[in-house]
């Protein structure tokens, strides 16, 4: 499996991550590194094997379905660059 | 060209669960903009995701309510995407194994036949919190108050062929989740909310059109609306020689407008892949076994009783037993009055006629079942006619009496069954109608039949409708013929 330019870059945009100019040969090959180790991975006849779904061993504990958080917004709300009536403002979204 | 749809729903179900998904912090509905949004709903640094046991218990009742298969090991995938209502970047959802396997849900069509609607699968997830766009500075409003609220997402097959079968669908599960308890069903809050996946092709035609979604329907009447709009709207563009192309829609229930929210050459790639912050789910047979006892009569079952023990035809018994308040109402007027038939009769017929006209739910109804019970019980032992019925419930849902009994007594509303009070009112009313006693004989006797109306018309006004109308008609035969 081979990976290019161009996918990298598509890559990037729905990761929202900014890779400029001078990184994205470099990015690519680090990539490519990755998928030939998945292609040999992939590569290992695992058939008869049950896939995991998690690489621990062990199953996930449940919580009993109790209110057990109280309102925190003032301090939440510290992190945040702009808020107005309790609300986080963002930039204008359109739909 | 003759054409038919072909139409799938998807459905995100909020579960009525105290607390989020994966978070302690309260679901109530309503509360100030995020005071229920706490730091792992909000997706900061350093949390860690503890899975609601309640809403795995209600996710499994669901599947047990739709006869499916409950996947015993389940897991956990993110869907990557960016949204300013998703905080996390990711929304927490099942995929490759989702908990709920196929199943089906069995509705009822306008001809008496049924039709099962099969479920593909049913899944868990975290609800997205709300943006308003209202204009805060030329920027929009995010509320994360309904983040991580759980949801089941329903995907049904491509089972439906038209509105009216989508909207049976959704009702009948409405009736499912709040039967169960799962859901308050409250669609005007987004507790139900229906995505509709539509295409259409020519009939016969085996395979399917290119389909759309319209998303976010949260109202039977709007779904139906939208559903309809985008067949037509299909048709006209392929018989205008155009293609449909595959897109996600937006319907405005109050314009009655849809219009295109993004195509698919723009659709995200969401890059599942399995969350390393949850484990795998693992439900024990106990759990299962106990849930089951849990489980509350289902409303195919109840339809089914209402059928067998009751004796209702199909179409009240569809009726009755979709909704539990009324299933609950009717079952308890039947038991008063000891006749179910009438009690059926009475739910869907006068006191829904009231309950609609004046946009008042059953549970809220003045008229208590135990009151109508009392006045079923009025006109079976003949103390009032049907007629003068309407009249004692009508007094009663203007809380003009505790009970039938004391409105008719109050009114003095008992039926006359006195055979000389009723002779002597007939004799009155022969006397001054002479003319048509006149004509009434000598007509043919195949006429009179319908002539004798006019003069239990005229007996019924002259007793204000409280002579027992089968006696009237008896003894007017009687002297008329004299």
């Amino acid at each position: 499996m081979a990976i290019d330019r161009k996918e990298v870059e598509a890559v990037a945009h729905l990761a929202r991550l900014s890779i400029d100019e001078t990184q994205i040969e470099r990015t690519t090959e680090s990539l490519q590194g990755i998928l030939g180790m998945i292609d040999q991975m992939q590569a290992i006849d695992t058939k008869g094997i049950e896939p995991m779904a998690h690489p621990l061993d062990a199953v996930q504990r449940l919580r009993a379905d109790e209110v057990t958080e109280t309102d925190q917004r003032e301090k939440l709300q510290q992190h945040a660059p702009a808020t107005e009536e309790g609300l986080f403002l963002v930039p204008k979204v359109i739909e | 060209m003759a054409w038919e749809a072909v139409i799938g729903l998807e459905i995100h179900v909020q579960l009525a669960t105290k607390t989020k998904i994966f978070s302690g912090a309260s679901t109530a509905f309503g509360a100030a903009p995020n005071t229920q949004a706490c730091a792992v709903d909000l997706g900061l640094p350093g949390v860690l995701p503890v899975l609601n046991a309640e809403a795995v218990n209600m996710a499994i009742k669901f599947g047990l309510g739709i006869d499916a298969e409950i996947n015993k090991i389940n897991a956990f995938e993110r869907k990557n995407y960016f949204y300013p209502d998703l905080p996390k970047g990711y929304q927490t959802t099942q995929l490759e194994r989702p908990i709920v396997g196929a199943g089906h849900v069995d509705i009822m069509l306008d001809d008496g036949s049924s039709k099962s609607v099969r479920i593909h699968h049913a899944h868990l997830e975290e609800d997205a919190g709300k943006s308003l766009h209202e204009d805060f500075q030329g920027m929009s409003g995010i509320d994360l108050n309904r983040a991580g609220t759980p949801l089941i997402e329903i995907v049904t097959e491509p089972d439906m062929s038209n509105a009216k079968e989508a909207v049976a669908f959704a009702k009948k599960l409405h009736s499912i989740v709040t039967t169960l308890g799962i859901c308050d069903g409250e669609m005007s809050q987004g507790s139900m909310r229906f995505d509709v996946n539509v295409s259409v092709r020519p009939k016969g035609e085996s395979k399917l059109g290119t389909r759309t979604e319209t998303k976010n329907l949260n109202s039977f009447r709007f779904m139906e609306r939208a559903i309809n709009k985008e067949i037509e709207r299909q048709i006209d563009l392929i018989e205008d020689g155009g293609t449909v192309i595959q897109e996600t829609r937006l319907y405005n229930g109050d314009t009655d407008e849809a219009r295109s929210m993004r195509s698919k050459e723009e659709a995200n790639d969401y890059r599942y892949f399995p969350c390393p912050d949850l484990l795998p789910v693992v439900i024990e047979d106990s759990l299962l076994d106990k849930l089951r006892g849990e489980m509350p009569e289902m409303p195919d079952a109840k339809k089914a009783r209402f059928i067998r023990d009751l004796g209702l035809g199909e179409y009240d018994a569809e009726i009755l037993s979709g909704d539990q308040t009324t299933a609950a109402y009717f079952e308890a007027t039947a038991k008063t009055s000891g006749d179910a038939k009438l009690a059926a009769n009475w739910v869907m017929g006068e006191l829904s006629k009231s309950l609609n006209q004046n946009e008042i739910a059953i549970s809220n109804s003045p008229v208590t079942a135990e009151m109508l019970g009392g006045l079923i019980l009025r006109i079976k032992d003949n103390t009032i006619s049907g007629k003068i019925a309407k009249q004692v419930f009508e007094a009663l849902w203007n809380g003009e009496g505790k009970d039938a009994d004391e409105v008719i007594e109050k009114k003095g509303l008992k039926q006359v069954t006195d055979t000389g009070a009723i002779e002597t009112m007939i004799d009155e009313v022969l006397a001054a109608n002479a003319q048509q006693v006149d004509n009434y004989r000598a007509a043919p006797v195949e006429k009179r039949g319908k002539m004798i109306g006019f003069f239990v018309g005229q007996c019924m006004k002259a007793s204000k409708g409280k002579a027992n109308p089968g006696m009237v008609n008896q003894i007017l035969k009687k002297k008329l013929e004299g």
